[in-house]
C-alpha cells in the first residue's frame, strides 16, 4: 500500500502554517513554534501536535496546498504508538464495527444510496426528494473513515478496500450503475479525499447528499414551501474533507427558504460536536465544546439546528432539544420543505 | 390430605388452594436446573391473620410448608422437597406506608418489586428503592430474605441491609416482630435492639414466614446518568473498583464480562450509573468518578467508553428486561447462575475460574459482580444458558454450576441463595459451632420441623 | 396470519400414535416464565386477566407455556383445570405486548389459540365455551337467536339496508342482539349519519364474525362463519366495512384476507375521528371529566389508541384522566377470547372488569367511556357489582358525542 501522499517540501516551503496555527484547540506561541512542530512531524519526530490532537480533521481543509496534513499526523500517531484514546476502547470498537459477511446479493437501481453503518437511518431515505431510491447499509459497506480519529490508518488501508469491493460486487456492478449517492460526509471524504490520499483506487463515482439534494431540488422547484426559518447548521469534522460541499449547502437553504444564520463556530470555525473527545477521555473539554455549540446557536435566535453527521446528532441532538432549538437532519430538513 | 386441604379451603376460600395436578407440576420447579420436588397442595393466602390460621393448621398436623415469593430464586429454594404446601405470598401484595421524611416503605410479605417502584414514582417521586435486576415481579420480601443486591447497593449495601424491620409469622403459629416496629408505631431501624430480624433472612425460609417489612428509601434523583468503564486485565479491577467506589458517589456499580457479543469477548466492563439534583451535580460527579481512575486512563490501559445520550437509555431502565433475554440465548428459556458472595480483591481469580469452568463444560455464560457498598463485598455472578427441552445441556449446566461452587469456596466465597448441593458445600466448610447454633435456633422456632424441610440440613 | 393446519378436527394440534404434537410447540419451552407478561410497562398492578383473577402461576402465560410443554411431554394430562386455565385467557395481548423475548413473544396467543384446539378435539371444554361453540355453529351466533332477527336492533330508525353505499355497516353478534349492544349500535350509526357518512346494513344472512370463535380454537368452525360471510359480502360488491365491534375490526381486518374477504375496514371511531369537525356541539356543556378504556382489539391488536380519544378530545367542556393502566398497558374488561359469553373467568372481587371499574373511579372521572359493547357490558356490570352506580357511567363515545351534540 503506497505511503500518504504527501509533499514535504511543499510543506517547508509554507509560510502560513495554517494547519496548525488555525487549529482551535492547540495552542502555539506562534508561526515559528507551529512550524517547528509541523517539521518534527514531516520528519517522523516526536511532536506535542500528535498527543494534543482532537483529530477534528480541520488541518485538512486549512491546508492551502491540499497536502494531506492529518493523514500524515495519524500515520505518525500510530507508528508511534501514541493511542488518543484508550486501547480497549479502541480494540472494542474495532472489533464492532467490523465487516460481518452478512451482506447479501441485491438488484439496486439509481439512485443509490449509501447509509453506511447507519441503517437505523433508513427510513430517512423517502419522499420525492428520494423517489425510486435504492437503498444499501450495514457493517459490510462501512467507510472506516473513524479510525482517522484513533490512530488506525492500518485499518483504513485494510478495510476501505474491501469494502469498495462489496459495494461493487453486491450491488452497483450487476446492477451496471456507476455512482452511488454518500448520505454522510464520513463516506464521500473516504471516496474522494481517503481514497486519494492512500493511493485506493475507487471505481464508482460517489455523489455527495449535498449535490444530490440540490440536483433534486432543481427538478421539482413546484413542490418546494418555503421554510423560512432560521437554521443553525453543526458542520462536521468529515465535511473537511470535501469543503467545496459546504458551499452546496448554502444553494439548498437558500432554494428551501431557510437561512443559515451566521455563527461563530461554521464553516472554517466549526467547532467539534463532542463526541470524539469523549472517546479520548477529555469529557471536560466535550463539556465545554457542547456549550460552545449550543450558546453560539443560541445567540443567532434560530429555530432548527441541523446536522449532516448522525453521530454529531446523537451528541448533542438531545441537549439542543433541551436547549429548545428543534434537532434534525439535512434531508429531514429538505423533506419538510417537500411537505413531506 | 383431603381433609387438610379443606381445612385450607376454609381459610383462604377454595379459589386460592389447590391440589390439582397442573398447580403441584407447576410449583414443582423453577427456572433453574435443579429437580422437580411437587408440593401436596400450593395455597395463597390473603392476611397475616390467614397465615397465622395456615401456621397453625400445618403445624399440628407437620405438614411441611414451602413459604414462596415470585418463585425467581432459579436455584430451586421453593421446591417442597419434602411435599406439603407451597405457601404463595403473591396475594399480600399491598403498600402499607411510605414514610418520606424517615424514608422508608411498609409493605405487605408478597408485594413485588415492581409494584413498589411504579407506586413511588407515581405518589412519591422524590423516592425510590434498590431494585434488583430481577424481574419486576420478584417480592422484595423473597429478595431481601435472600440477601439480595441491587441498583442501589454501592450507596445502601445488600438488600437485607436497607431491612427495617419485619412482621413474622412463626412455624408455631406465633406473629411477631423485628426492628422498631415491635415497640414504636414507626418503622424505622433495626436498631438499637437485639436483631431478631437475621432470624429470618438468608435462612431459605426454614425459620418464619415474613408478613410485612419496612425498606429504606433513597432519594430518587432527577438527573440520571451512567459511565461504562473498561480495560484487558482482571488484576486491576480490585484496585478500578476501589478507586470508584471511592469516590462516594455511585449508586451502582457492576462489572461484566461476556463472550457475546463477540466485540466485549475479553474485555471487562463496569457499568457504573450516578444521579444528582442537577446537571451541575451530575457533571461534577462524573468528574469524580473519572479522575479516581484516571492513573489508568492516562496510561491508555482502561477508560470509560464514548456512549451518546441516547445509546446510554437502556442501561438507565431499572430492571433491564434484556437482562432476562441470556435466558434465549441457546433458544431454551432456561439460566441459572451462581452468584457468589466475596471479597473484592479476588475478582481476577473468581474471573479466571469462570472462563476455565466455562472452557471445560463448554457452556453458554456470561460473568459480572453487582459491587456491594464501597467495595466491601461482591456479589459475583457465573450465569449459564441452557435449553429446558434437551436434559443434556440441563446436566452439562448444572456440573458447570456445582464446579463454580466448589470453585467460589475455593478462592474464599459463598455462593448465594445456594442449590441443595451448595449448601451442604457450604455447611461443610462451616464452623461446627456456627452450624450447631443454626440447628438450635431452627429447633427453637421450628419444633416440627416444618418450615422448607430439606434446606440448610447435612 | 397464518392458519396454517398441523391436522386434528380443530387443525391445531396432531396426535401421532402416542406421540403429541401442536402448532408452535417449539416455542413453549423458551419461555422463562420471568413474568413480564403479567404487568403494565410501568409494574403499577397485575395486567394479564386470568392471572389476575385466578393468582395461580398457572394461569399466568408463562404458566400456560409450562403446562403445554408438560402435556406435549406427557408429564400432565388434559384436565377440566387444565382447559379452564387455558380457556380463562382472554386473548387481551397483554403477554405479546411485554414479553421480553423477540424471538417468540408474537405468537404466544397463537400457540395458546392452538392448545385450546387440540382441548376442543378432546371434548374437554369448559362447559360454559360448548355452549358457546354450539349456539355459534347451530345459529351462527352466540345468543342461539334466529338471523333474521339480526337487523331488529335498527328497527324505528331510518338506517337504509346496504345497497350502494360507501360503507357496510356491521353491528356484530352484540350490537344486533344484546339489548345494551343494540343501544349503542343505534347511537354510533346516528352519529355516523350525522357527520354524513354513507352506509347501510344487511339485513339478513350475515353470521357472527367469528373473531372470538378463532381465538377459541375452533379454526375450522371459524373459517366456516368467515366464508358465509365473505360470500354474501362479495355478493353484495361490499368494498369497505364499518364495524361496531373492535373484535369484528380485526377478525375482518387480519384474519378475511385470507380467507377470500378483502376490504377495507374501519372501526366507527376511525370513521368519526376525522369527521368530528362537521359536527355541532351544543354551547355551555357542562364541564365532565371523564377515563378512557381500551379495547383490546382496537388498542393492543390494531394499535389504534387514538381514534376514540380524538372524537372525545372534540368534546367541549369534557377532560380525559388516564387511568394508571392505559393504551399499549389497558387492563383487557375480561370479555375477550369468547369470556363474554363463556364466562370461565368469573365475576370476582378480582376479576378484571371490577378492578378495572375501581381504577376508572381513582381518576375522579364520572364518565368511563367505551368503544366496544362487549366492554360497555362487561365493565356496567362491574360498575354495579362494585357499588359504583351513580358515581360512574359507563357510555360508550359516540353515546357521549350524541348527548352533546345538535
Amino acid at each position: 500500500m503506497p505511503a500518504i501522499k504527501f509533499d514535504p517540501e511543499l510543506c517547508a516551503s509554507c509560510e502560513t502554517v495554517d494547519c496548525l496555527m488555525k487549529c482551535q484547540y492547540i495552542e502555539f506561541a506562534g508561526i515559528s513554534d507551529a512550524k517547528a512542530e509541523k517539521l518534527k512531524i514531516n520528519a517522523g519526530e516526536n511532536s506535542r501536535v500528535l498527543n494534543e490532537c482532537l483529530t477534528c480533521y480541520a488541518c485538512q481543509e486549512y491546508c492551502p496546498f491540499g497536502n494531506n496534513p492529518f493523514y500524515l499526523l495519524v500515520e505518525l500517531q500510530e507508528k508511534k504508538g501514541i493511542l488518543p484514546a484508550p486501547k480497549p476502547i479502541v480494540e472494542e470498537q474495532l472489533r464492532m464495527m467490523s465487516p460481518k459477511g452478512r451482506i447479501t446479493r441485491q438488484k439496486v437501481r439509481s439512485p443509490v444510496v449509501n447509509m453506511c453503518a447507519f441503517p437505523m437511518l433508513t427510513g430517512c431515505v423517502r419522499g420525492k426528494l428520494f423517489e425510486g431510491a435504492s437503498v444499501i447499509s450495514g457493517n459490510d459497506i462501512f467507510c472506516n473513515i473513524m479510525w482517522l480519529h484513533f490512530a488506525k490508518n492500518s485499518v483504513i488501508r485494510d478495510r476501505v478496500p474491501k469494502m469498495i469491493d462489496n459495494i461493487m460486487s453486491f450491488y452497483l456492478k450487476d446492477s451496471k450503475i456507476d455512482e452511488m449517492v454518500c448520505f454522510h460526509d464520513e463516506c464521500y471524504g473516504t471516496y474522494t479525499s481517503v481514497a486519494e490520499a492512500f493511493g485506493i483506487s475507487v471505481p464508482f463515482k460517489p455523489i455527495h447528499l449535498f449535490d444530490y439534494i440540490n440536483r433534486r431540488l432543481n427538478e421539482i422547484p413546484d413542490l418546494i414551501k418555503p421554510i423560512n426559518e432560521k437554521i443553525a447548521y453543526q458542520r462536521p469534522c468529515s465535511n473537511r474533507l470535501s469543503p467545496e460541499t459546504d458551499k452546496i449547502l448554502d444553494d439548498i437553504f437558500i432554494k428551501i427558504g431557510a437561512e443559515r444564520v451566521p455563527r461563530k463556530h461554521d464553516r472554517e470555525n466549526a467547532l467539534c460536536c463532542g463526541g470524539v473527545p469523549r472517546a479520548q477521555q477529555r469529557d471536560e473539554l466535550a463539556d465545554e465544546l457542547v456549550e460552545k455549540n449550543i450558546s453560539d446557536m443560541l445567540s443567532t435566535g434560530a429555530k432548527y439546528c441541523v446536522f449532516n453527521c448522525p453521530f454529531c446528532m446523537a451528541t448533542l441532538g438531545q441537549e439542543v432539544a433541551e436547549h429548545g432549538l428543534m434537532p434534525i437532519l439535512v434531508s429531514d430538513l429538505v423533506l419538510i420543505a417537500l411537505g413531506e | 390430605m383431603n381433609d387438610f386441604i379443606r381445612q385450607l379451603a376454609d381459610i383462604t376460600g377454595s379459589g386460592f388452594v389447590s391440589s390439582e395436578p397442573e398447580e403441584r407440576y407447576l410449583y414443582s420447579m423453577d427456572q433453574g436446573t435443579m429437580s422437580p420436588a411437587e408440593p401436596d397442595a400450593v395455597i395463597m393466602p390473603g392476611s397475616t391473620e390467614e397465615v397465622r390460621e395456615i401456621m397453625l393448621l400445618a403445624n399440628k398436623h407437620k405438614v411441611p410448608v414451602v413459604p414462596m415469593g415470585g418463585g425467581l430464586v432459579l436455584s430451586g429454594l421453593t421446591r417442597a422437597l419434602h411435599g406439603g404446601i407451597i405457601l404463595d405470598m403473591k396475594r399480600m401484595n399491598r403498600i402499607l406506608q411510605i414514610n418520606p421524611k424517615s424514608r422508608y416503605a411498609v409493605v405487605e410479605g408478597g408485594a413485588s418489586e415492581g409494584m413498589l417502584q411504579a407506586y413511588l414514582k407515581k405518589h412519591h417521586p422524590e423516592l425510590k428503592h434498590s431494585m434488583p435486576d430481577a424481574p419486576p415481579i420478584a417480592t422484595l420480601a423473597g429478595n431481601i430474605c435472600i440477601h439480595g443486591s441491587g441498583h442501589l447497593s454501592v450507596l445502601g449495601g445488600f438488600h437485607s441491609d436497607m431491612l427495617t424491620g419485619m412482621e413474622v409469622v412463626l412455624p408455631t403459629g406465633d406473629i411477631m416482630r423485628t426492628g422498631s416496629c415491635s415497640i414504636s408505631p414507626d418503622w424505622f431501624a433495626r436498631a438499637p435492639l437485639p436483631d431478631l430480624s437475621g432470624l429470618f433472612i438468608g435462612w431459605s425460609g426454614t425459620t418464619g414466614v415474613v408478613t410485612k417489612l419496612g425498606i429504606r428509601l433513597f432519594p430518587s434523583y432527577s438527573h440520571n446518568d451512567m459511565l461504562i468503564f473498561v480495560c484487558e486485565d482482571a488484576d486491576l479491577m480490585p484496585d478500578v473498583i476501589s478507586r470508584l467506589t471511592g469516590t462516594q458517589v455511585a449508586e451502582d456499580m457492576t462489572p461484566w464480562m461476556t463472550p457475546k457479543p463477540e466485540w466485549a469477548r475479553g474485555f471487562l466492563h463496569i457499568n457504573i450509573s450516578y444521579g444528582a439534583h442537577s446537571k451541575k451535580e451530575l457533571t461534577f460527579k462524573r468528574n469524580l468518578l473519572q479522575a479516581s481512575v484516571k492513573k489508568y486512563s492516562d496510561q491508555k490501559i482502561a477508560g470509560f467508553l464514548p456512549m451518546p445520550p441516547t445509546e446510554k437509555s437502556r442501561f438507565l431502565k431499572i430492571p433491564s428486561p434484556d437482562l432476562v433475554k441470556f435466558a434465549d440465548i441457546r433458544k431454551g428459556g432456561g439460566f441459572e447462575y451462581v452468584g457468589a458472595i466475596m471479597a473484592i480483591e479476588h475478582f481476577a481469580e473468581a474471573y479466571r475460574a469462570g472462563l476455565q469452568i466455562a472452557r471445560t463444560y463448554n457452556v453458554s455464560y456470561s460473568m459480572g459482580a453487582r459491587i456491594i457498598g464501597a467495595g466491601h463485598a461482591m456479589m459475583f455472578f457465573y450465569a449459564y444458558a441452557f435449553n429446558r427441552a434437551d436434559p443434556e445441556d440441563i446436566k452439562l449446566a448444572q456440573h458447570a454450576l456445582e464446579a463454580t461452587n466448589t470453585a467460589a469456596l475455593e478462592i474464599g466465597g459463598i455462593p448465594w441463595k445456594s442449590e441443595l448441593p451448595a449448601q451442604k458445600q457450604i455447611i461443610n466448610k462451616m464452623d461446627q459451632n456456627t452450624f450447631n447454633l443454626m440447628n438450635q435456633i431452627r429447633s427453637v422456632l421450628d419444633p416440627n420441623h416444618i418450615m422448607n424441610p430439606g434446606n440448610w440440613e447435612k | 396470519m397464518s392458519l396454517t393446519k398441523k391436522s386434528g378436527k380443530s387443525g391445531c394440534y396432531a396426535k401421532v400414535s402416542e406421540d403429541i404434537t401442536m402448532l408452535h410447540e417449539e416455542i413453549l419451552h423458551r419461555c422463562f416464565r420471568c413474568g413480564y407478561c403479567k404487568m403494565p410497562s410501568s409494574y403499577i398492578d397485575l395486567n394479564c386477566p386470568s392471572y389476575l383473577a385466578f393468582r395461580f402461576e398457572t394461569y399466568s402465560p408463562g404458566g400456560r407455556m409450562w403446562l403445554l410443554r408438560a402435556w406435549l411431554d406427557g408429564k400432565i394430562t388434559l384436565s377440566k383445570r387444565f382447559s379452564e386455565i387455558m380457556f380463562s385467557c382472554t386473548a387481551c395481548g397483554n403477554c405479546t405486548e411485554h414479553c421480553p423475548f423477540p424471538g417468540f413473544k408474537d405468537l404466544l396467543l397463537e400457540a395458546f389459540t392452538a392448545a385450546r384446539g387440540a382441548f376442543l378435539d378432546e371434548g374437554l371444554v369448559p362447559a360454559g365455551v360448548r355452549d358457546y361453540l354450539t349456539r355459534m355453529q347451530l345459529h351462527g351466533n352466540p345468543y342461539g337467536l334466529p338471523a333474521k332477527k339480526r337487523a331488529d336492533w335498527a328497527g324505528g330508525t331510518e338506517i337504509a339496508p346496504f345497497t350502494d353505499q360507501e360503507y357496510l355497516f356491521f353491528a356484530g353478534d352484540e350490537g344486533a342482539y344484546d339489548t345494551r349492544g343494540q343501544e349503542i349500535a343505534r347511537s354510533a350509526a346516528k352519529l355516523l349519519a350525522k357527520a354524513g357518512i354513507s352506509f347501510g346494513i344487511l339485513t339478513m344472512g350475515e353470521n357472527s364474525d367469528g373473531n372470538d370463535v378463532r381465538a377459541s380454537g375452533e379454526t375450522a368452525l371459524f373459517e366456516e362463519l368467515a366464508k358465509n360471510n365473505t360470500d354474501l359480502f362479495n355478493k353484495k360488491n361490499v368494498k369497505k366495512i364499518i364495524t361496531l365491534s373492535p373484535h369484528g375490526f380485526n377478525a375482518f381486518k387480519k384474519d378475511y384476507p385470507e380467507l377470500g374477504g378483502n376490504y377495507q375496514v374501519f372501526h366507527y371511531t376511525q370513521v368519526l375521528a376525522f369527521n368530528m369537525g362537521k359536527l355541532k356541539f351544543r354551547e355551555n356543556s357542562d364541564p365532565v371529566l371523564a377515563t378512557y378504556h381500551d379495547p383490546c382489539y382496537l388498542g393492543r391488536h390494531n394499535m389504534d389508541y387514538y381514534s376514540s380519544r380524538m372524537m372525545l378530545s372534540a368534546v367541549p367542556g369534557l377532560k380525559i384522566a388516564e387511568m394508571d393502566r392505559n393504551k399499549q398497558n389497558a387492563l383487557c374488561c375480561g370479555g375477550g377470547g369468547g369470556n363474554f359469553f363463556t364466562d370461565v373467568l368469573s365475576s370476582g372481587n378480582e376479576s378484571p372488569a371490577r378492578s378495572r371499574v375501581r381504577e376508572a373511579k381513582a381518576t375522579g372521572a364520572t364518565i368511563m367511556a367505551v368503544s366496544c359493547p362487549l366492554c360497555a357490558i362487561m365493565l356496567e356490570d362491574a360498575v354495579k357489582a362494585e357499588g359504583l352506580d351513580g358515581d360512574l357511567r359507563i357510555m360508550e363515545v359516540s353515546e357521549i358525542v350524541n348527548d352533546r351534540i345538535l
